[in-house]
């Protein structure tokens, strides 16, 4: 027995396990710093997502409403029909901007029979309230009806981006006032309008469902075009990636053999899911458009595109479906006489299908975001006609949701920026669903083996 | 005849085909399958694929082939004093196909008839009122006109020979596969070898997809340097592009906001991915974990265009309106740190959750021991596990650089189009990505080295990705092989 470890314990020992000593308290500090970084780091993280979330929905809630005047319209003869005998091919001769003149008019007399009286209230205020969308709607309505000329109608008509945005704090009296294009007597004439229930403000589907429109016509611009375009795209990237996929990632897990050409596929596939997507869109521009003399601005080369972008992430997916079915199937068909083919074929495959589903939705789900190899195939062009049905629709010029999004931030009216985050929202929206699907197909399907 | 048609009457061929090589045989049989030696489906099989595959490849090769054998008949068309001073071949052909496309689609709109687009000569004033009026106009030299006839009667002679071609080609492959049906053929072999070779010629795809975007970088490079001095493209620090000729094209100052923007990106993503990962693996509790890694997935699920709007629309004036202007650094929204801070968000979930497969596969003994040793946790991460995920991190970290350098959309939007080299990050710059953008958008003149420097701009950024990548995969693999 030694007691030479007393002493020097008992010296060491001035301290008590119970009381941390300073060297003890710091390195504890440390570690809750430490700690606090990681939570500090996590909650930032949370935070830029919310912000995100949130200024998109802040600026483009307001792009599913919309302002239409209702007031009643008299459909003066002698601008609609100067032949006077109802023709539609004659009255087809009279171009949109005649039909201006009977909106205006008909504010004009409206606000007289109101008895509104507003200071400053200039011809250009009144010319300026209705969109240039509603003397084209107007007019196709009166053409698909010529009974209707000469009579007075309860019109309701899309007003300008300026009217429309008074109601959604976008126009402001003091900007107003700087703006050309409108100023605060047309603000109190619309408050006006409102309070005499003249305006409404409702549900727009027409930014579902309308083409996009020029520059000075924001209240017009939809995404109609644009979802067809993507839809589309996304068919032909459906259609192609999924079994093209499927078949290179059975050779690469159930036949390859281990060699060099095997090794150089392999390379090549993680590589791709590298490559800039960019750098996509040139060689869709140099092989499909340029050599192949494929259409710009069609959904074909769009879809051809995202296809090869797509590839790399389905295989890389399907792979992993694939390598976790249990060796022992593969055994068990091979064991009754199955030929390799057919056990993979025929036991293999299903197995791994909801794997291999859910791989491919997020595929198109990346897919449908992406923006940069659509530009560069010409895919920002001024789209205004819907693209026929498929197969002939995939040569149509079409536009896709995110490059309208680009297109619009580039105008200059700040009611653009509105469309776009509205644009945004039906984006986040479908991915979303997207997401949700192959979350809820991995549940289902999912298989403890 | 449209190759949409050719396709369905091919793939009708396949599946007539298959029934009757499925027909066949059991007639052959006498109705007794054990004398088959495979089932009857792939006897079927067997004449569809014959039917299918050679006609199919044929038909992929003649539309590959066409573009390139009619240009090379076209050209001969033209003689050499047809091009004018300061054009090249490539151009005049451009012309012909544009007049070409031009005939055809006042043929398909019934402006002129087929007769008269083959038999127009350009003091045909009648015809060339009526495509004037149809806005269909045609002004060119006889000689372009005369190539794109040309142009015009190949392509349609072309295809209807196509369309004969490949069809036979089909019936003959079917007929041949249906002659050799008999019981004792091998089907189910010889299908499994087609199907094989199907599944190989998918796998192919990739490395086509490399060797198409190599060849379409290098070529156009190849004539951009014919066009450019390569010094003053890689060295020069001007970019002052105008169409009119006598640009500037100095690649260093794209190259420079490329690097600044993802340096600053980086700068946020790695430590708040690093931690956010960190943390993850090593504190979390199984609840926090399954709630955080999915919020923090949906960042990398958000597309680039969304995190460009956020930059233009939100951060750029916020950054402005906060730090800049009261800084006196700046009045410009759109910035080398607007577009940083924004890429560096985006890039948040792919360091954390790379980072965290690799933290993970630090070996538990490694933790155990310098617990054991009476370390904290902090410092058994600091300095024990995150010394032996050293390798594997800095290797995420590269990835997350190649990804910075090729974003294209967030700077496109958030970070300007002035090309400058300078040191304040609160000024517009540019990248390679954004003058790609800018210089291949809208109509280009493939002539022009202002419309090629963009390939060049490409290939450069696609080498650099490359090795970048090449470099971080092999760092990786050979990190985790060290304790497997």
């Amino acid at each position: 027995m030694t007691d030479a470890t007393g002493p020097i314990a008992r010296q060491a020992g001035s301290r008590s396990l119970l009381t941390p000593d300073a060297r003890t308290k710091k390195r504890n500090a440390a570690e809750a710093r430490f700690r606090a970084y990681g939570v500090a780091a996590i909650v930032t993280a949370v935070l830029a997502l919310c912000f995100l979330l949130f200024t998109i929905i802040r600026d483009g809630h307001s792009a599913f409403q919309q302002t239409y005047a209702s007031i009643p319209v008299t459909l003066q003869a002698e601008i609609v029909d100067p032949e006077g005998n109802r023709d539609p091919a004659e009255m087809a001769k009279v171009y949109s901007m005649s039909y201006g003149r009977i909106l205006d008019d008909a504010l004009t007399q409206w606000i007289e029979a109101e008895g509104i009286e507003i200071e400053g209230l200039e011809a250009s205020d009144i010319k300026g309230f209705f969109s240039g969308e509603a003397q084209a709607t107007l007019r196709s309505q009166i053409l698909a009806d010529p009974e209707l000329v000469g009579t007075t109608v309860d019109m309701t008509a899309l007003t300008s981006s300026r009217v429309d945005g008074m109601f959604k704090a976008r126009v402001t009296e003091e900007s107003a006032a700087r703006d050309a294009k409108t100023s605060p007597a047309q603000i109190a004439l619309a408050n006006a309008m409102k309070d005499r229930g003249a305006l409404v403000t409702r549900f727009n589907t027409g930014f579902l469902t309308k083409p996009d429109a020029s520059d000075n016509r924001a209240e017009a611009a939809g995404i109609g075009v644009a979802i067809l375009g993507s839809l589309y795209m996304m068919l032909i990237v459906l259609v192609l990636a999924l079994p093209i996929g499927v078949a290179a990632s059975i050779y690469l897990e159930e036949f390859a053999p281990k060699n060099r050409f095997t090794d150089l596929i392999e390379v090549n596939i993680s590589n791709l899911a590298a490559v800039p997507s960019i750098v996509f869109g040139i060689l869709g521009l140099a092989a499909f458009i340029n050599f192949a003399g494929l259409p710009r601005s069609a959904p074909i080369v769009g879809g051809l595109v995202l296809t090869l972008m797509t590839l790399p992430t389905i295989i890389i997916s399907t792979r992993a479906a694939l390598k976790a079915v249990p060796p022992s199937i593969r055994d068990a068909a091979l064991g009754v006489g199955a030929s390799r083919m057919q056990s993979v074929f025929h036991h293999v495959l299903p197995l791994a299908m909801p794997g291999i589903l859910t791989g491919t939705i997020i595929g198109l789900a990346q897919a449908l975001g992406e923006t940069a190899p659509l530009l560069l195939i010409g895919m920002v062009a001024f789209v205004s006609t819907y693209p026929a049905a498929p197969p002939e629709g995939f040569f149509d010029p079409a536009s896709a949701l995110p490059v309208q999004v680009y297109n619009w931030t580039q105008r200059a009216d700040p009611a653009f920026f509105e469309r776009a985050s509205g644009a945004i929202i039906v984006l986040l929206v479908f991915l979303l669903c997207m997401n949700l699907l192959a979350i809820w197909l991995r549940r289902k399907f999912e298989r403890r083996w | 005849m449209p190759v949409l048609w050719i396709l369905l009457i091919v793939f009708a061929i396949a599946a007539a085909g298959y029934v009757l090589g499925a027909r066949r045989v059991d007639a052959l049989s006498g109705g007794d399958h054990r004398r088959l030696h495979s089932r009857t489906t792939y006897y079927g099989w067997n004449v569809a694929l014959f039917a299918l595959v050679p006609a199919l490849l044929l038909l992929m090769l003649w539309l590959f082939a066409q573009p390139l054998l009619i240009e090379r008949t076209v050209s001969s068309y033209i003689p050499d004093s047809a091009i004018a001073e300061g054009e090249t071949r490539g151009i005049v052909l451009g012309q012909v196909r544009d007049v070409a496309g031009t005939l055809n689609r006042a043929v398909s709109e019934d402006v002129i008839t087929d007769v008269e687009a083959a038999n127009l000569q350009p003091d045909d004033a009648e015809v060339m009122d009526r495509l004037k009026a149809a806005e269909l106009p045609i002004l060119t030299t006889p000689e372009i006109l005369g190539a794109a006839k040309a142009h015009r009667r190949m392509v349609e002679t072309a295809s209807t020979w196509l369309g004969i071609v490949v069809i036979a080609l089909a019936l003959l492959w079917a007929g041949f596969a249906l002659w050799r049906t008999s019981p004792d053929f091998r089907a189910r072999n010889v299908v499994e070898q087609v199907i094989r070779g199907v599944l190989i010629g998918c796998s192919c795809i990739a490395i086509a997809t490399t060797v198409g975007i190599i060849l379409s970088l290098v070529f156009e490079t190849i004539n951009f340097f014919q066009l450019y001095p390569w010094q003053a493209f890689f060295f020069g620090t001007e970019w002052t592009p105008s169409f009119g000729g006598g640009s500037e094209l100095g690649m260093l100052p794209l190259l420079w906001g490329t690097l600044y923007i993802s340096f600053i990106a980086l700068l946020v993503a790695v430590p708040i991915g690093l931690f956010a990962a960190i943390y993850m693996s090593e504190y979390a509790s199984r609840r926090v974990r399954s709630l955080a890694k999915p919020v923090i997935e949906i960042l990398a699920g958000i597309p680039t265009i969304v995190y460009g709007l956020f930059a233009l629309v939100t951060v750029g004036p916020l950054l402005r309106d906060w730090i800049a202007q009261p800084m006196g650094l700046g009045n410009s929204g759109s910035s080398v740190m607007t577009a940083g801070l924004v890429m560096g968000i985006m890039l948040i979930p792919f360091v954390s959750s790379l980072s965290d497969d690799i933290i993970n596969a630090v070996p538990q003994s490694l933790r155990d021991g310098s617990l054991g040793l009476g370390s904290t946790h902090s410092e058994t991460i600091s300095k024990v596990v995150l010394p032996a995920a050293l390798p594997g991190i800095v290797g995420a970290i590269l990835l997350a650089a190649s990804r910075a350098i090729g974003e294209t959309m967030i700077v496109v939007l958030g970070a300007g189009a002035m090309a400058q080299i300078s040191g304040n990050p609160f000024e517009a710059m540019t990248t390679i990505t954004v003058k790609i953008v800018g210089q291949l958008t809208g109509d280009n003149d493939f002539a022009s080295p202002e419309t090629l420097v963009a390939f060049a701009l490409g290939l450069t950024l696609f080498v650099i990705t490359l090795a970048l990548n090449v470099l971080a995969l092999y760092i990786v693999r050979k990190y985790r092989e060290q304790y497997e």
